[in-house]
């Protein structure tokens, strides 16, 4: 037989997932938050996601190509899911010149200054919107009314959101329908909390996501919010709560892998957003509770381990 | 001022009880270590590999100052230099341990030993050991895919990506023996030095009949004992199809070098054979040498004047060698 | 709800292409192969030399210790020499050559094809019976089968499980056993109960084999004490561990044997070849082997003597078709890819996989993205993304502690995996290197006691 056989230990076969096929599936989870997205807020949106999307995956090509001085592997769809993510993030009246610095924080410093997808400590969209919130106060918390399709950039009419509302006790003249569907203001993705929630479902289905960190968020913020005496289901839907739980805290490479320490990392980021939306100076706590808990993340993976095979005897 | 004055004597005093907590605690917990070890840890090359058979560098530094004589205790990478330095401190005499150097004991470059099936595992000698008994018909050979170097500290060992087999580089090989632990296939082995690291040795493993062997393999020993018949010293050993050199009685007299019919047997570092002058013309001086050994060992003795000429050198003299 | 095991698992293409094809017996060879090593344990010693002349069914090599087996003759004819040949690794193992003439059965040998229900023999018998005709598991592990049917003093079997689920993609030599032998596997498995003095037994078949469970639940209703439970198809569901946690709901402890669950595990296979022992006087000779794979033109499951070249079962099959990328000898999650079809069936071969050249080539790995999916599938409950890690850079003692050794080395965490890391090639590794600082350590310490 002259043909030469290939080798290798065993399984031969494999499932077929990929890293880029994840990534995609997560982003098409994120089209229905899009599209909502563009119908509250217009031109500005689909202006502000481009850039940042475009932005993410220039960068990510240019220092792996040039600093680097590897093959980018911008096709996963890494840098375009964080560019949409970033997008997601931010206000839709925010000026180009600042998602492109904040596309150069998540790409370069947050993902790439780490060792790239799989090493960085921090989920890059949610540094850089951190990132831009210190630095870029004003800009970041001029949250445009819903309805204006065609304004870009600052011409943009803003208002308040429901948890600056809230946070200043003021009255609200939104109901809970308008926090579920997005007829408030608010970042960019965040505001229709339906369309989360059925690309959560389009996740949990085709098996990107387990259940555990979403749902251990869900149920966290409900029993702090009780305990602060807050209402849970405005605690819920309103900011960037449903954005946070299901995409943002999901992000395989900054979230715990067993799922005990899933349930731990869940609760304690819905226990700290209530803390800090309460407590805190700010109206948002989402993004910091799940940068202070990715920070942990190395602990839970070295301490909480899966349930063992031959533990539960009988 | 007052203010001034304040913290500066509140700090003053933290500190000044600070001070006395830590003095006491050095006190009551202090722990005699004998400061030899401490003096014998500096003199060693703190590259902690292991290679004396110790852990660490620190391992070693408390066996020397505790053992009553420095027999048998010998840093590999330090070699006599460093033994000297450390019987110097302690007092007494260092025993001399005869350098060694890692030798590899394959020929089996891509040219020689055809592939004949394709490994496609992970990048690691142990895992491809796992998996089968190699990619070509020889399954005592070399995998090329550098679990030793790998597990080299000193960037002493290398795979040349010609011959797909590791090179070792004697001038920074300290014969810490960690890619012979490393490779799974017992090919690496320390062996002496030699007078001006002259050595003679076979470089081959293959455990197989002659037939089987050379089929997989134009540089296999095929256990023919014509070296062992031409050997003056009865130096040579041949068992299980497979010749072995004893180190003790060989002379380095080259005289088996040119009876091997596979070219299994190699010789590095000796000056050129006289007889075939021809062969090493084309090249420069200090590659000659490399006329006798188309081997993967022979680059590893390149004086630095000539990196580039052995290759072509290599391929040249290929023919005439294994004629020879 | 069907019943499967509770932790992780996956459920790969089930590409059972050669079921319900008739089991043909293969033609006989010119020279058989017969290696002494089939076996988890000690190599046999032959019995035999160059010259001599042997039946079918004659004793070539015998056990060396107590965790070893029986070599039978699958051919008669002329001991042709006992040298080396390539296993399935291409490892260079000692083996009896056998020159093939005729076919001449040893005279104790019922080769009549009536059923025989009635079981004479006692317990004791039976486990020697079972140890002289050199059975093993026939699930691939080839584990003697005379060591599980001795439960260690202090440990007492209740149940029979029979594993029956074939669990990997492609094999399908067990269901066309089920098939065409239910009877004989259904009288093999009395003699096992009887063997360990149990009262029940349960077969577990995976629900993509509907006819086996509808045909082997019909008649299991003539034998008491033995129940057919269908099982959710989930891969490793053949493993002794998950079977016994999918029929029985117990799991076995992490370090105990099997019968810390009162289970003995037999292969549905072997249960055969009991029968065929204890009832028929036939040692374990030949076994039924699946050659099978998308581009071979005659997926087939064949009667084939242990010995018997591969390239002999190929072409009866077909032929090696022109985009082969890699020969398998098993299934494909847990065979072993041969580097050349020069090896030949033995007593753990199973089946025959023969892949095309584009599914055969592993992909390009990439760093590990901590998605967890090898956590959720991996059956045992370890972190294989970390243990490959540990194992990489031979960190023993991380791998100890997070319990390597637990690893069933099924490839759950390879097969799934987005980055194509080859997380199971370096577990091997490192729990290679656990066990045996395990077993140093244990030998060390056993003196002292």
């Amino acid at each position: 037989m002259s043909k030469k056989l290939n080798v290798s230990l065993s399984p031969h076969v494999h499932s077929g997932h990929t890293v880029g096929g994840a990534m995609y599936g997560v982003i098409i989870a994120l089209i229905p938050a899009l599209l909502a997205s563009f119908f509250f807020f217009g031109l500005g949106a689909v202006v502000v996601t481009l850039a940042s999307i475009l932005s993410c995956v220039a960068f990510e090509y240019l220092i792996q190509k040039f600093i680097m001085k590897k093959e980018p592997t911008i096709c996963d769809g890494s840098a375009i899911l964080t560019g949409l993510l970033l997008a997601f993030n931010v206000p839709s009246n925010l000026p180009i010149w600042i998602i492109v610095i904040g596309a150069l924080f998540a790409i370069g410093v947050a993902k790439l200054s780490f060792g790239g997808l799989g090493n960085n400590i921090f989920n890059p969209a949610l540094a850089a919107r951190v990132f831009l919130l210190l630095s870029f106060p004003v800009q970041m918390t001029s949250w445009p009314v819903p309805g204006q399709l065609t304004a870009i950039g600052s011409d943009a009419v803003t208002g308040a959101t429901p948890l600056q509302l809230m946070k200043a006790g003021m009255p609200q003249d939104f109901s809970t329908m308008d926090l579920l569907f997005g007829q408030i203001g608010g970042s960019l993705g965040e505001v229709s909390a339906i369309a989360l929630l059925i690309g959560f479902a389009y996740m949990l289905f085709k098996k990107i996501v387990t259940w555990h960190i979403p749902v251990s968020i869900f149920g966290a913020v409900v029993v702090m919010s009780l305990i602060c005496g807050v209402n849970p289901v405005e605690q819920l839907f309103a900011g960037g709560m449903m954005l946070g739980a299901i995409y943002m805290a999901t992000d395989y490479v900054s979230s715990p892998m067993t799922p005990r320490g899933m349930i731990i990392y869940g609760i304690a980021i819905g226990a700290l957003t209530v803390i800090i939306r309460t407590l805190g100076a700010y109206p948002e706590g989402m993004s910091f509770a799940i940068l202070i808990m990715n920070a942990f993340t190395p602990l839970i993976n070295a301490y909480v381990k899966p349930k063992r095979f031959g533990e539960v005897v009988k | 001022m007052n203010l001034i004055w304040i913290a500066l004597i509140t700090l003053g005093v933290i500190g000044a009880i600070g001070a006395v907590i830590l003095f006491i605690v050095a006190q009551k917990f202090y722990v005699y270590e004998d400061p030899r070890i401490a003096e014998v840890g500096e003199v060693l090359p703190q590259a902690n590999c292991g290679g004396c058979g110790f852990p660490g560098c620190g391992g070693f530094a408390e066996a020397c100052v505790k053992a009553s004589s420095l027999d048998g205790l010998n840093c590999p990478v330090g070699g006599s230099a460093v033994m000297e330095q450390v019987a110097g401190i302690l007092g007494q005499t260092a025993s001399a341990a005869e350098p060694k150097v890692a030798v590899v004991r394959c020929g089996g470059s891509c040219s020689a030993r055809p592939k004949t099936s394709v490994y496609d595992g992970a990048k690691s000698c142990a895992v491809a050991a796992a998996t089968s008994a190699g990619d070509t018909g020889c399954s005592f050979g070399c995998f090329g895919l550098g679990d030793c170097e790998v597990s080299c500290d000193f960037d002493a060992i290398h795979i040349n990506p010609e011959t797909g087999l590791p090179e070792v580089n004697e001038d920074k090989c300290t014969a810490c023996g960690a890619c012979v632990k490393a490779c799974p296939k017992f090919i690496i082995q320390l062996r002496k030095k030699g007078k001006n690291n002259r050595r003679v040795f076979v470089s081959c493993v293959n455990k197989d009949k002659g037939g089987v062997a050379r089929k997989a393999c134009t540089s296999a020993c095929i256990g023919c004992s014509k070296c062992a018949k031409e050997c003056p010293f009865d130096a040579i050993t041949v068992e299980n199809n497979l010749a072995y050199i004893d180190y003790d009685k060989c002379k380095s007299c080259r005289k088996c070098v040119p009876v091997c019919p596979t070219g299994a047997i190699v010789e590095v570092n000796f000056p050129p054979r006289k007889e075939k002058p021809a062969d090493a013309a084309p090249a420069a001086k200090p590659v000659a040498p490399k006329a006798e050994t188309p081997k993967a060992e022979t680059p590893k003795t390149d004086a630095p004047a000539a990196p580039e000429a052995p290759k072509a050198d290599q391929s040249n003299n290929d023919s005439p060698a294994t004629e020879a | 709800m069907l019943k499967t095991f509770r932790l992780g698992g996956i459920h790969p293409a089930e590409n059972k292409l050669s079921a319900n094809k008739k089991i043909e017996s293969l033609e006989l060879p010119k020279q058989v192969i017969i290696p002494l090593g089939q076996h988890i344990g000690a190599p046999a010693q032959a019995v035999v030399n160059k010259g001599d002349k042997v039946k079918v069914g004659t004793l070539i090599a015998q056990a060396s210790g107590f965790v070893s087996a029986n070599i039978h003759s699958s051919v008669s004819g002329t001991v042709a020499k006992i040298d080396v040949a390539p296993d399935s690794s291409g490892n260079k193992r000692p083996a009896i050559f056998i020159d093939v003439e005729g076919d001449e059965w040893e005279e104790s040998i019922d080769r009549s094809d009536k059923l025989v229900k009635e079981i004479t023999m006692d317990s004791k018998a039976i486990v020697e019976r079972v140890k002289d005709c050199g059975i093993v598991g026939l699930g691939g592990a080839t584990f003697p089968s005379h060591v599980k049917l001795s439960p260690p003093p202090g440990s007492k079997a209740e149940i029979i499980v029979i594993n029956a689920v074939e669990c990997e993609p492609y094999l399908t030599s067990d269901h066309q056993l089920m098939l065409e032998k239910a009877d004989e596997i259904l009288v093999g498995v009395k003699i096992l109960m009887k063997a360990v003095n149990v009262e029940k037994a349960v077969i577990g078949i995976e629900n993509n084999k509907k006819d086996a469970i509808k045909l082997m639940s019909e008649k299991a209703a003539d034998y008491a004490g033995i129940t057919i439970e269908p099982l959710k198809v989930q891969y490793p569901q053949g493993g002794e561990k998950q079977l016994i946690d999918a029929c029985i709901r117990r799991q076995v402890p992490s370090g105990a044997l099997p019968i810390a669950t009162g289970a003995v595990v037999q292969n549905v296979g072997t249960a055969f070849a009991v029968y065929e022992a204890v009832q028929k006087n036939k040692p374990l000779f030949e076994r039924v082997v699946t050659v099978t794979g998308k581009s071979l033109a005659k997926p087939s499951n064949f009667l084939s003597r242990v010995g018997t070249p591969m390239n002999q079962l190929i072409e009866a099959a077909g032929g090696l078709p022109e985009d082969t990328g890699k020969v398998i000898s098993g299934g494909p999650m847990m065979g072993k890819a041969m580097p050349s079809t020069d090896s030949m069936v033995v007593k753990g071969c199973s089946g025959i996989l023969i892949m095309q050249s584009l599914e055969a080539k592993r992909k390009e790995m990439s760093d590990c993205i901590r998605c967890a999916k090898c956590v959720h599938v991996c059956p045992m409950g370890l972190v294989p993304s970390y243990l490959m890690r540990v194992s990489e850079l031979n960190m023993v003692e991380e791998a100890e502690a997070d319990r390597v050794y637990d690893c069933i080395e099924c490839g759950s965490c390879s097969y799934t995996c987005p980055a194509n890391r080859p997380l199971l090639d370096y577990i091997r590794l490192g729990k290679g290197k656990v066990m045996g600082i395990m077993r140093a350590r244990a030998a060390a310490a056993a003196p002292k006691k």
